[in-house]
């Protein structure tokens, strides 16, 4: 089985990450790119099938710039077996329709009997791009899973929703998506990490994967304006000396909120 | 004015969930709003009337013998079809997972643009723009697309208000979907919530626990005070990987995006993703014994102490001036 893993590189969450408020883009400059946590969950679940399925091939695809190569690594060091990098300028500020019709190309470039993808990353947190996948491939999408089951030519799984659960399955080929309740990730080991650097690393443009780069996507979106907030600043701080819960009381009776 | 379609969202045995006035009301705003609604043959005919009363001008049924068994794509046929009848400006979905998902197949089906996660949308001189709150309410952006319809999910509870009740006219369609394209519904849990506390995402006061709380027992204060003060009960990641509550309570970053009156963080450090959850509260309370714990930097009133101390008096004096 192929199975290819969607992985995105992402200004590291532990940072105050930023937006260029005049581009209306995600400064990327701001903070330390890494490979989105919820991708390492989602070749994780990847690399499980693997160890149980000999003959099983992993291959990590992601659309990004330059600096994109470095996550590629991290998750070949995790096991991956190849990667495949989408570098192309003019997709410099893609939005959706155009992010989601790029990896479609792609992924009808590799080839792949399986797609697992993160349920949303955690910079534009859209949570559809593997359902944008999908339609384009005409393919089903089940997502948002917190547990999956793969099999040789099905995949099956349970989502979490407001109400409850939903069970959902399907036929190979499908695209899936995974929530952080999949599985906890592998850490690379050292030689995890040696093998990584000979591992291959295919990089691609527009042109290669069969798109025209001016290719006639959708309707565009774009951000109109942009403005950051006034950060919060703390109030009031007591230290409880036996009458702090008797002081809240009084400070949520004064501020109407009981 | 122009046609905007609102996708509904139908319960497991058909009933209009209570997500459709909020997205009615953000149709109204762009021009007519149009409900549409993917059910099986024969199962709408009882729902024109309650759409009309949220403000539908239209209620577009469009029946399909495999609405509920499979996921997502009877909504996208149903919308597919209900833009070639009526030819939108603009389509709007809630941004729950299945109509976000929905939304975004018909995005790329109709070769429209995509703005997600709205909490306000308008029209400027006939053209649409959404307004979304990013980076856990750091930054507010305002997004258009080029071209017609504009397809946008709408967050749940942030647009208020109600479209003025009407008699709708009712449009029957049906729709056939792909199998090959869709992945089958084997099972549904729909059980309404059991509990009486008020739903997080759109609660107007929440209690959150965290690591802080030591153990699933400990939770329990969370929901006492919770229940003392009829609020919704949260808690931090940290908090639900230690298996004190279940994941649909985590607030931050990976959770629920709360923005209520009252937020009480109790044991809870206030790492950066928590507060991308939380932040836009218009009060923030914080229990801590640790005081350089960053929740504090956001708090309007913090104590510094030990909750297992604090709350327990708290709830007391809140008994005691509700008596
Ligand atoms: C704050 C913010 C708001 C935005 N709002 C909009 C908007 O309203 N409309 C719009 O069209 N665009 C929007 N964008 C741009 C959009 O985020 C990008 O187009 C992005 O490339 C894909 O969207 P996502 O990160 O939201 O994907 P999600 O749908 O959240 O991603 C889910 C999964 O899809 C896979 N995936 C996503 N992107 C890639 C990639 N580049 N390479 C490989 N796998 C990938 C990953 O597995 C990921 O975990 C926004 C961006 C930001 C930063
Ligand atoms: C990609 C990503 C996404 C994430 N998403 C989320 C998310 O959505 N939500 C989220 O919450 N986190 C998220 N996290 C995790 C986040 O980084 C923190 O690990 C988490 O928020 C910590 O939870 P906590 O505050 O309960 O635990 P801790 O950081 O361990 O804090 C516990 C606090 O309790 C205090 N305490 C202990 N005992 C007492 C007592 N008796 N009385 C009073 N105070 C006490 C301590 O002083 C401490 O400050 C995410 C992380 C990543 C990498």
């Amino acid at each position: 089985m192929k199975i290819v893993v969607l992985v995105k590189q992402v200004p590291d969450t532990y940072e105050d990450r930023k937006l260029d408020t005049a581009a209306g883009l995600v400064d990327r400059g701001a903070c330390e790119p890494v490979l989105d946590e919820i991708n390492e969950r989602a070749l994780e679940v990847a690399l499980r099938y693997r160890d149980g399925n000999k003959g099983t091939e992993v291959v990590l695809l992601s659309m990004g710039p330059e600096g994109t190569a470095s996550a590629l690594r991290k998750g070949l060091s995790m096991g991956a077996d190849v990667a495949v990098h989408v570098l192309d300028s003019a997709l410099s500020g893609a939005d959706l329709g155009r992010t989601a019709a790029v990896l479609a190309a792609a992924l009808r470039a590799t080839g792949f009997d399986l797609v697992i993808a993160g349920n949303a990353s955690t910079d534009g947190g859209g949570g559809v791009v593997p359902a944008m996948v999908a339609e384009h491939l005409g393919l089903p999408h089940l997502t948002f899973l917190d547990a999956v089951e793969i099999s040789a030519g099905t995949v099956a799984g349970v989502r979490a929703t407001e109400h409850g659960s939903l069970g959902v399955h399907a036929l190979l080929p499908a695209v899936i998506s995974v929530t952080e309740r999949s599985a906890e990730a592998r850490f690379p080991n050292f030689k995890g990490i040696l093998k990584a650097k000979k591992k291959p690393l295919q990089v691609l443009s527009l042109a290669e994967i069969g798109l025209d780069p001016a290719f006639a996507g959708a309707g565009r979106s774009a951000v109109v304006t942009a403005a950051e907030r006034p950060a919060r600043t703390g109030g009031t701080r007591i230290t409880d000396e036996g009458t702090a819960g008797e002081q809240l009381a009084d400070f949520l009776a004064s501020a109407r909120l009981i | 004015m122009s046609n905007v379609l609102a996708l509904i969202e139908t319960t497991a045995d058909g009933r209009i969930r209570n997500t459709a006035a909020s997205v009615l009301a953000a149709a109204a705003k762009l021009g007519t709003p149009i409900a549409v609604v993917a059910t099986a043959p024969g199962a709408g005919a009882g729902l024109a009337a309650e759409l009309g009363s949220l403000g539908a001008r239209q209620v577009c049924i469009v029946e399909n013998g495999q609405a509920g068994s499979l996921l997502a794509t009877p909504q996208v046929d149903a919308l597919a079809a209900a833009a070639e009848r009526f030819v939108p400006s603009a389509i709007l979905a809630v941004n729950s997972v299945e109509s976000r998902e929905a939304a975004a197949r018909s995005a790329v089906r109709l070769r429209a643009g995509l703005l997600t996660d709205a909490v306000s949308v308008r029209s400027d001189g006939g053209k649409i723009v959404a307004t979304h709150s990013v980076f856990g309410g750091a930054y507010t952006v305002e997004s258009a697309v080029e071209g017609s319809p504009a397809v946008i999910t709408v967050r749940q509870g942030a647009v208020e208000g109600q479209a003025t009740p009407t008699d709708a006219a009712v449009t029957i369609l049906s729709a056939v979907s792909a199998a090959a394209a869709s992945a089958a519904i084997n099972r549904i849990d729909d059980a309404p919530a059991a509990s009486s506390r008020p739903e997080l995402r759109t609660a107007a006061k929440v209690v959150s626990g965290g690591r802080g709380l030591g153990s699933q027992e400990n939770f329990v204060l969370v929901e006492q005070l919770a229940d003392a003060l009829g609020a919704a009960v949260g808690a931090s990641r940290a908090a639900v990987d230690s298996g004190y509550v279940p994941q649909s309570h985590q607030v931050g970053q990976t959770g629920t995006t709360v923005s209520p009156d009252l937020y009480i963080a109790l044991g809870i450090s206030g790492a950066i993703q928590h507060r991308a959850g939380m932040q836009t509260a218009k009060t923030i309370v914080a229990i801590n014994k640790d005081t350089d714990a960053p929740i504090f930097d956001v708090a309007d009133f913090g104590v510094v102490g030990d909750v297992f101390a604090v709350v327990p008096q708290l709830i007391k004096a809140l008994e005691a001036r509700a008596g």
